[in-house]
């Protein structure tokens, strides 16, 4: 393969590194659960993406079947990370967390208290 | 040169679950230990990525897919189980 291509696919893995080790940084310092959150749920889906770009770049065999393989990761990626995102957001909101002192808009109502024990349809 | 700037990102990758893991452990709510167990599941898929370039073969890459789907699924129902208290409804 040719020079030029590991060098792009340098710069792709060490730029999809930094977004990572962002991520996980944001993970451990921010305040509370819900700016935490923000930060590995967006950082790490494009460094995946840069990663799996450079895999196309310089990994030998097809081509085609390479940039398939990528496309079905950073696209599976693409979708299911906000899912969770938002599937988490939703079970910490109404598991009762408290966002943090300094949130100042927060347009969701005060969340329904479940009710429990009244037939199968209970707490829906 | 790309060897060199795999293992780097390797050791850096290693760096970042680390950073997940003290989350994991300290975290003060279930859903903290959840998101950091997500972030490591997405870091491990960057790590068979680059795995698969380091080693110059592309069947790392499938059981990355694999991984992704395993990683969307378990959070998605521990998820629903921390909000309603049962998976299927």
């Amino acid at each position: 393969m040719s020079e030029a291509a590991e060098i792009a696919a340098s710069v792709l893995l060490l730029v999809g590194l930094a977004f990572t080790l962002f991520g996980s940084i944001g993970l451990v310092r921010l305040p509370d659960f819900y700016t935490r959150m923000h930060a590995p749920t967006k950082a790490t889906t494009l460094g995946v993406s840069g990663m799996a770009a450079a895999a196309v770049l310089v990994v030998p065999g097809s081509t085609f079947a390479l940039l398939l393989k990528a496309m079905i990761i950073i696209g599976f990626l693409f979708l299911t990370a906000p899912i969770g995102a938002h599937m988490m957001a939703r079970a910490a909101r109404r598991g009762g967390i408290a966002p943090c002192a300094a949130t100042h808009v927060d347009e969701m109502p005060p969340v329904p208290l479940e009710r429990k024990g009244e037939g199968p349809e209970a707490g829906r | 040169m790309l060897a060199t700037v795999t293992g780097l990102v390797m050791a850096g990758l290693a760096v970042s679950m680390a950073l997940c893991a003290w989350r994991l452990f300290r975290g003060p709510a279930v859903v903290d230990r959840l998101l950091a167990m997500d972030t490591i599941a997405t870091n491990l898929l960057a790590f068979l990525i680059v795995l698969s370039i380091d080693q110059r073969t592309d069947v790392y890459l499938e059981s990355a897919i694999v991984l992704a789907l395993l990683a969307f699924l378990t959070t998605v129902a521990i998820a629903k189980a921390l909000m309603r208290g049962r998976i299927l409804e």
